[in-house]
């Protein structure tokens, strides 16, 4: 079986984000980019699956500028076998993107495709759902236990409520929650070898996909800073304050 | 939380490629992770847990330079995947740092003077993070004066009777597996032999000693007692172990100065980040010209050493010995610590007296640090001495 891992260049979580001065999005010239934290998630899953002899190969792909290259070669280096980089300069949007892994579905067959619930720079939350729309494969989403048995995968989902657990048909699709697993560390040797493995160059128009954004973002503002708070000298003062400032009381 | 480095970032194309970055990355995220968060415990614990050996191994970092054949990674690994390393492991701290890695001034020997046996022996369990490798070199009587060092070793048939002491050995307590210079011939470096003698050999024993730093590293004094180490211990030819120990000073000061750099960044990066936010007399502290002097006159020490530390990294792995050059960046090197660390202090006042892993309390942990890395390795005073010879400057 194949095991699809699409893979997201994001900043890295541990960046401060800056918004550009002229409102159009957030700074990422010169600033640290990493995979994104749910995708690791799904790589390493992938990882495992393959270790446990569930699956032969992974294929990470991702769609985006030439450097997603780096973010491949992580996956790569992590043990994903192979990858596919979609080039494009546009900001793809979940959509495009859902519509590109479908061609790619199309043509790796895959048994199981898992991506990360929801990438952490636009939070869109989507593209796994519009994949499975797509390509008509049952989908479990925000997954914390993956168990494949035979042709079934049995998914424990995280949802309000607590755990529910859904069994699905392969193929399909599984977006990661953070509580799956712990992603390993690319090892030094892995990171050498995975200069050698293969990495397939394709564009949107290959797989016939128009990436045009739908979506036009008019401002990009940072959220209001939070005023400080106010020291009470005593009880009084507290319900006071709930009763007439806060209106609470 | 990943450390921000305040180092460049190893941009420069002459010296880094992609594996670097790559690798750069992993260690990263391995000391911020397995490291930084203990940092603190392990220091005033004065060792850290054993299981951090497994898995530095599982991540490569144990085998790095090391044949493949003996589990090690060589295909593509160059001098500067172990420049990154030593930055990226300042972000932890010089104990775990010191201690984890021991091996590396230890294990070379071996690797480029053992025999096949020797190797396949002594090598892999060391690069599964099994045993721990240690260096004796070091004396209580002349310190980094190696070439007189007074450990006998006599051969009686089959074995060498070592008598003899090791001072200030890193890994000293705790190593199973100990490159040890012992003297088998005359007075000066041609009597030197190298022997690699293992932990459980009758009359060999050690006691840790307390330091002044690199508080969870494990430094001990070994005393030899007439052990009988096999012939076959024996690593290179007998009274030819000189050549091997300098060549093998030459990685360990490089390493050493890598290491140094980025500690000094740190107390940059840590009294910038102070000097940004305290205010006094109504500004800011960074808004005073005595303190952005303080900051420039650290960076123009760090970027220096940093700059000649990569300059003589290239030209070592391009095969030539700079032995002067690489004494001297040694000094340069501490002596930049020396300042950034001393400035620092000055600039985070009382905060930077206070212990503790965050912050500016780092700073106060790499000022005790400095003087480990201003004597350990070859103290100054010796390399000054060994630079002055290697330039001929005698009448």
């Amino acid at each position: 079986m194949k095991i699809l891992v699409p893979v997201k260049r994001v900043i890295d979580p541990y960046v401060n984000i800056r918004v550009k001065s002229d409102q159009t999005g957030v700074e990422t010239e010169n600033v640290k980019m990493s995979m994104n934290p749910f995708c690791e998630i799904a790589v390493e899953e992938a990882i495992r699956l393959k270790e446990a002899g569930k699956a032969e190969e992974i294929i990470a792909v991702s769609i985006g500028n030439q450097s997603c290259q780096e973010t491949i070669r992580t996956a790569l280096a992590m043990g994903a076998d192979r990858g596919i980089h979609v080039l494009t300069e546009e900001k793809v949007e979940p959509i495009s993107i859902a519509k590109i892994l479908a061609k790619i579905c199309e043509s790796e067959s895959p048994g199981l495709v898992i991506s990360g619930k929801q990438a952490i720079d636009g939070d869109n939350n989507q593209t796994g759902q519009m994949l499975a729309a797509l390509t008509d494969m049952p989908q479990g989403t925000f997954a914390s236990k993956v168990e494949i048995d035979g042709d079934k995968v049995k998914v424990t989902r995280e949802i309000d409520g607590g755990l529910q657990t859904v069994n699905l048909n392969m193929p399909a699709i599984i977006t990661t929650d953070l509580r799956l697993n712990e992603p390993r560390y690319a090892s030094l040797p892995n990171i050498m070898k995975a200069k050698k493995k293969p990495i397939d160059q394709k564009s949107p128009e290959d797989y016939g996909v128009d990436v045009t954004p739908r979506v036009s973002i008019l401002k990009v503002i940072e959220p209001p800073k939070r005023q400080a708070g106010i020291k009470v000298e005593n009880v009084g003062d507290l319900v006071e304050k709930l009763k007439n400032e806060a209106g609470v009381i | 939380m990943i450390p921000k480095v305040g180092i460049s970032e190893g941009k420069e194309p002459l010296f880094y490629n992609e594996s670097h970055h790559a690798w750069r990355e992993e260690v990263r995220k391995f000391v911020s992770k397995e490291i930084a968060p203990f940092v603190e415990e392990w220091e005033e614990a004065g060792e850290f847990p054993r299981e951090l050996y497994k898995k530095a191994a599982d991540v490569g970092l144990m085998g790095m330079g090391y044949d493949e054949k003996y589990g090690g990674t060589t295909e593509g690994i160059d001098i500067f995947h172990g420049i990154v390393t030593a930055e990226e492991f300042a972000h932890g701290c010089g104990g775990v740092s010191a201690s984890l890695l021991s091996h590396n001034i230890a294990i070379p020997l071996i690797q480029s003077l053992g025999t096949e046996e020797q190797k396949e022996k002594f090598i892999p369990p060391v690069v599964r993070g099994e045993k721990i490798a240690a260096l004796a070199m070091t004396e209580p009587s002349g310190g980094s004066d190696v070439a007189s060092l007074k450990t006998k070793a006599l051969r009686k048939g089959d074995h060498f009777i070592v008598n003899g002491s090791k001072m200030f050995i890193t890994s000293g307590m705790r190593a199973d597996t100990y490159v040890v210079g012992v003297r088998t011939g005359g007075e000066g470096a041609t009597g030197i032999s190298v022997l690699v003698i293992e932990k459980d050999t009758p009359g060999f024993t050690q006691s840790p000693l307390k330091k002044m730093g690199w508080l969870s590293s494990d430094t001990a004094v070994l005393y030899f007692d007439n052990c009988k180490v096999p012939v076959e211990n024996l690593i290179g030819g007998e009274n030819s172990g000189w050549i091997g120990v300098m060549s093998n000073f030459s990685q360990e000061r490089l390493g050493m100065a890598a290491g140094m750099n980025a500690y000094s960044q740190i107390c940059i990066d840590e009294a910038v980040a102070w000097a940004k936010e305290r205010k006094t007399f109504g500004k800011p502290l960074i808004d005073n010209q005595v303190i952005k002097h303080k900051l420039v006159d650290m960076n123009r020490a760090v970027k220096t050493s940093r700059a000649w530390t990569e300059l003589l990294s290239w030209r070592v792995m391009n095969g030539e010995s700079p032995i002067a050059d690489l004494a001297m960046l040694k000094v340069h090197a501490s002596k930049a610590m020396e300042l950034c660390a001393r400035e620092a202090m000055q600039i985070l006042g009382g905060a930077g007296y206070l212990r503790a892993n965050s912050g500016p309390g780092k700073v106060e942990r790499i000022y005790r640090e400095v003087r480990v890395n201003a004597i350990g390795g070859g103290s100054e005073e010796i390399m000054y001495d060994l630079a002055a010879r290697q330039l001929g400057y005698r009448s």
